[in-house]
């Protein structure tokens, strides 16, 4: 069994959540397992009544990568969420909810995206990590 | 086996994807989607504009283990071509 990729998103904006996305679309199109750990804006992002919304874009997009962005998502670009459905119908992907970021901002397992597997905590996550590496995003 | 081709190099195309417009990793989610829902013996070709199913779905069919029949660049787009091995 291959060592799963493991990745730890934290930052809430569209624009890093799709580069998320795609790494976790293209290991499960590898068969490898994925498991994604949501914590703060990250977490915020995968709200049910938010996920759809924009969630602005990294300092260093600017305005020439906002143009660039909105370009490519106009062109007919899949969203991150729609990115990642893909990636869980392949299997092998799996999304948490950090439990200390859900009381943080105060968040019921209801208040999430179907995306979204489960909540847990660091120790479970680890856990699930293996040796595999843990990317931070 | 099936015998209706006359070369095993050119097997008739069983589905066709357009994958066009789509977005990295969008025509490879596509080509698997559809050989899940295919019979081992079946082509299928998908049509994709971005610049990097080329270079990815090629090495995905060799490490899914199915055979890549061909790679064209068509008018605006690449048609590659795949047959289910498993």
């Amino acid at each position: 069994m291959e060592e799963p990729l493991n990745l730890v998103l934290f930052s809430g904006t569209d624009d890093k959540l799709n580069a998320a996305a795609v790494l976790t679309a293209g290991a499960a199109a590898l068969g490898r397992p994925v498991n994604v750990f949501l914590q703060y804006w990250a977490l915020e992002a995968f709200r049910s009544d938010r996920i759809a919304a924009d969630h602005g874009l990294a300092p260093e997009a600017g305005v020439a990568g906002r143009e660039a962005v909105d370009a490519l998502r106009a062109a007919g670009q899949a969203s991150w969420a729609e990115t990642l459905r893909q990636a869980k119908e392949l299997g092998g992907v799996d999304i948490e909810a950090c439990s200390l970021s859900m009381d943080l901002l105060q968040l019921e397992p209801g208040d999430l995206d179907p995306l979204v597997d489960g909540v847990e905590g660091v120790t479970a996550f680890y856990l699930a990590a293996g040796g595999g590496p843990v990317v931070f995003i | 086996m099936v015998e209706t081709s006359a070369t095993t190099a050119s097997p008739a195309i069983t589905r066709t994807i357009d994958a066009r417009g789509s977005f990295c990793p969008g025509p490879l989610m596509e080509l698997i989607r559809a050989i899940r829902e295919s019979q081992v013996g079946d082509v299928i070709a998908v049509w994709s504009s971005d610049r990097g199913s080329k270079v990815d779905i090629p090495k995905w069919v060799e490490k899914a283990g199915h055979r890549l029949v061909s790679l064209e660049n068509r008018d605006g787009y690449d048609e590659i071509v795949v047959e289910k091995l498993r």
